[in-house]
């Protein structure tokens, strides 16, 4: 493990830089996201916060809000294809937490899966991803609900803040390699000089006691959260058939406005469309965009819409979470419990009180509480 | 506080049992002290929920399209300030008078919750009302904030104590936050920059936007059966921009459509996941609205003509409009 | 019909009008000299009959110029200038009967509302405000019709390209 002094940060900026274009979290106008290090005015070392939580997911660096996919051009009488090149410029994502990590290895699952989804395949690869475990938590962190640990980001790096200084650690090849070509630009030490005692060998592994004691502090921390014992009912994804015939659904969505906030914010949400756009006379440029569930026009079809009204669409957003998800992938949600819609949402709507108000129907029912015999 | 959520409580099953309405809109307790829900309450059982604190902010007003549309009878716990959006709703003909039971609720300001996690409260696990102080327990202990240091924007202009509209109301008016001194001071500041400098600002501010949609589907005066933005054949329903132009359409065209309707309750600035100052494009053309065609408080009554359904022989040409301008640029 | 012939030969007479304006002064520094697009909104009834009476009158007035007929201009919404400029326009002109003449009687009553807000409003937001004007052009002032163009043409191209309110990638 390596250690940084604090007052090295601005350096380590640069030197990332100078790996690749660097994303990473600034503070402006007293909220925290992530956005490009790339000389924008209060984009800067000062600027840099890995204290707050950032209001937005990171996954725009896998799947942007908006990428150009075509451009078709009339040319005489031929019209001419020109694809946007895959983006292959290799990218630094500095300062992941775990939840979101594990929203890239959902979107993994999604846009990975065969056939393999071209432009964000190229950008996983250019991609590495420095992960920062948790200090501060907020009130709305339920991320061990999924089994994640905030003080174990899971990056191809990971990084700890603790006692004044940033730790270190390569996890992977991608890690281990952005690691060395940083060489000596970055005034790291090696974290295990101050455990003097401790043989060359296993240094490397050691736990420096400042992370350690970081680390517990952190998990004692979660354990006074109001949502530390939260756990996702797995009846849900058994009991297809009564979750989506659940009576709750109509008392929840009445008072959603349906906007997409949740779905914007999300770091698992990966809904997109792909639309066309007449640029110029005989230029047209195809490109996709983030799509939302919440949309009257999701899904929208020449006969009509199967999901009639905003019941419907509410419906489906939380069932795809909840159980679709979790159906074809193994047990696993489309959540990671960052917490970011139960802090963003206009009308206080949010997964866990869907989940909540699901699970209490779903046992008033009697479902069975293991295995998928109740469905029929 | 704890007195009016039972009155509240009281009276929703009151009204709900003797069948003076089918449904109650009222805010519903959440996982944590602040995210109380919108919520419709149907059974009178359920009303231990109904809760009423510094935590409510939103204008339940808007829910009325949907329960009116459904022929049903809802009493609805208006502030005063949400009470101009259910007039404006009666003007606009989109909710039927007959089918709402506006029950007006004191209220003397609503809470931010971010400028709460501002102040120093960064876990936050109780809060205590305390009249002109909250105290807040936090992971790393209690806090105590001033709550004129913590409330919404939107309250910072508050028009007062005075329900625009109600059939009955909760308890006394209580003191409202300090009516400001000019509502526009700020659109003013701005006016008062040069164009490049305004430019720069709206650049800044709009460019944060992600096209959520929030700003609209909050707002009390937006009540189209098809939005613009929604139309496949409009050239503005892109749900994403793909070029820095849109932006500028996107929220000209938003703050135009409710110009003249909008009652300036705040919402939309509120709701903003982005924090975009979406109320200084309201309030620009409030002020306008103000100046060019003769005072006008959207929502204080529910029969007067929109500003933009009438006119004046009298208004001033838009040449004259832009002339002025220029004298104030060459002043700036 | 006779507008559109007269539009088909208006290549020659603007370049000819250009000459005796300040359009000259920026073409004449050369043949990639900036020519800007002009979108004019004209009302049926008296600003599309003042076009009308232009050509029948042989003034001449640029090319520039793109005539959009609409039934009143109370029928040209926000977005329609919103999006002339976003397409390329370089400069917007909404022409309207005077106010009192308006074939509907009222129609231009409520457009001129509506322009004293979106011109504020642009002016605000620091884009456009001097590329969009609003005139009032009866039918039998075909001459006024063609000075005003000619006019406003020069001041869109002593302003240049329009860029703050422009959709960038419909130039590439």
């Amino acid at each position: 493990m390596l250690k940084l002094e604090l007052r090295h940060l601005g350096a380590l900026l640069d030197a990332l830089a100078g790996q690749g274009k660097v994303y990473a979290p600034f503070r402006q106008g007293g909220r925290t996201d992530f956005a490009w290090y790339d000389g924008t005015a209060g984009r800067d070392a000062a600027a840099l916060d890995l204290e707050h939580h950032t209001a937005r997911a990171p996954k725009d660096v896998l799947f942007p809000q908006v990428e150009d996919l075509l451009r078709f051009r009339q040319q005489g009488k031929k019209l001419g294809l020109e694809a946007a090149p895959l983006p292959t410029e290799s990218v630094v994502a500095f300062g992941v937490r775990g939840c979101d990590t594990a929203g890239f290895a959902i979107l993994d699952k999604v846009f990975l899966q065969d056939p393999a989804d071209l432009y964000y395949r190229a950008r996983r690869d250019s991609l590495t991803v420095l992960g920062l475990a948790c200090g501060e938590l907020e009130e709305t962190c339920f991320c061990r609900t999924f089994g994640l640990d905030p003080a174990a980001p899971g990056g191809d790096v990971d990084l700890w803040l603790a006692g004044g200084a940033l730790y270190w650690q390569a996890r992977t090849d991608k890690g281990r390699r952005l690691t060395e070509a940083l060489g000596a630009a970055v005034p790291f030490t090696d974290a295990a000089d101050t455990t003097a005692d401790t043989a060359a060998g296993a240094a490397a592994d050691a736990v420096p006691p400042a992370v350690a004691a970081q680390r517990d502090a952190v998990h004692a921390s979660y354990d006074r959260l109001p949502l530390a014992e939260l756990r996702f009912d797995d009846r849900l994804y058994h009991h297809e058939r009564e979750a989506f015939r659940s009576p709750v659904w109509e008392s929840l969505a009445a008072t959603c406005l349906t906007c997409r906030t949740c779905t914007y914010v999300c770091p698992t949400c990966h809904c997109f469309d792909v639309r066309d756009e007449k640029t110029a006379p005989g230029t047209t440029e195809r490109y996709r965009c983030w799509d939302s569930c919440m949309d009257r026009d999701f899904t929208q079809m020449p006969h009509g819409n199967p999901r009639k009204g905003k019941t419907e669409r509410f419906r489906q957003r939380y069932l795809h979470k909840l159980v679709y998800f979790p159906e074809d992938h193994g047990g696993t949600y489309a959540c990671t419990g960052c917490g970011r819609c139960l802090q963003a949402c206009p009308v206080s709507l949010n997964i866990v009180k869907v989940e909540q108000a699901l699970a209490a129907d779903l046992g008033a029912v009697g479902a069975a509480p293991d295995g998928k015999g109740g469905a029929q | 506080m704890q007195k009016i959520e039972d009155l509240m409580r009281a009276k929703a099953a009151a009204v709900l049992a003797d069948g003076a309405a089918d449904c109650v809109l009222a805010w519903k307790r959440g996982i944590f002290p602040y995210d109380h829900a919108p919520a419709l309450f149907r059974r009178g059982d359920d009303l231990a929920d109904l809760v009423y604190d510094v935590f409510c902010p939103a204008n339940l007003a808007k829910y009325l399209l949907a329960t009116s549309r459904a022929g049903e009878r809802a009493a609805v716990f208006l502030k005063p300030c949400d009470t101009y959006g259910v007039n404006q709703l009666l003007k606009d003909h989109r909710v039927v008078r007959d089918r709402i039971l506006a029950i007006g609720t004191p209220c003397g300001g609503m809470v931010d919750v971010k400028k709460l996690r501002g102040a120093g409260c960064g876990t936050i696990l109780a809060v205590k009302d305390r009249g002109d102080v909250l105290t807040v327990t936090t992971a790393k202990g209690p806090v105590t904030v001033a709550k004129g240091e913590v409330l919404l924007r939107k309250c910072l202009a508050c028009k007062g104590n005075a329900y625009q509209i109600a059939d009955d109301e909760i308890g006394t008016p209580r003191g409202t936050p300090p009516a400001p001194a000019d509502r526009y001071a700020e659109v003013r500041t701005l006016e008062g920059l040069s164009p490049d400098e305004r430019f720069a600002f709206w650049r800044q501010e709009l460019s944060k936007c992600i096209r959520c949609n929030t700003c609209r589907d909050v707002c009390p005066a937006c009540t189209c059966e098809q939005c613009v933005f929604d139309h496949p054949g409009s050239g503005v329903d892109g749900k994403a921009y793909v070029d820095t132009s849109q932006e500028a359409l996107f929220h000209i065209i938003r703050a135009f459509h409710v110009a003249g309707r909008c009652t300036g309750c705040g919402e939309c600035g509120r709701v903003c996941p982005q924090g975009i100052r979406l109320d200084l494009l309201n309030h620009k053309f409030a002020k306008d609205i103000d100046a060019f065609f003769g005072p006008c408080q959207p929502g204080a009554d529910a029969d007067s003509p929109a500003p933009q359904s009438t006119f004046r022989f009298e208004d001033p040409e838009p040449e004259a409009v832009t002339r002025q301008d220029d004298r104030r640029d060459r002043h700036a | 019909m006779l507008v559109t012939q007269e539009q088909k030969q208006q290549p020659a007479a603007g370049a000819a009008a250009g000459k005796d304006t300040a359009v000259g002064k920026d073409t004449g520094t050369g043949a990639a000299a900036f020519e800007p697009k002009i979108v004019a909104f004209c009302c049926n009834w008296c600003s599309y009959a003042g076009a009308d009476g232009a050509g029948t009158a042989r003034k001449h007035y640029p090319a520039n110029v793109k005539i959009i007929k609409v039934p009143c201009s109370g029928r040209v919404r926000p977005l329609f200038i919103l999006r002339a400029f976003q397409k390329g326009a370089d400069g917007v002109i909404l022409c309207g009967c005077h106010p009192g003449d308006c074939h509907y009687m009222t129609g231009n009553y409520y457009a001129r509302r509506r322009m004293d807000l979106l011109l504020s409003m642009l002016d605000y937001l620091g884009v456009a405000k001097d590329r969009l004007r609003v005139a009032w052009v009866s039918a039998s002032e075909g001459a006024r019709f063609a000075d005003l163009m000619n006019e406003f043409t020069a001041h869109i191209a002593s302003l240049g390209e329009n860029v703050k309110l422009r959709d960038m990638r419909c130039r590439k």
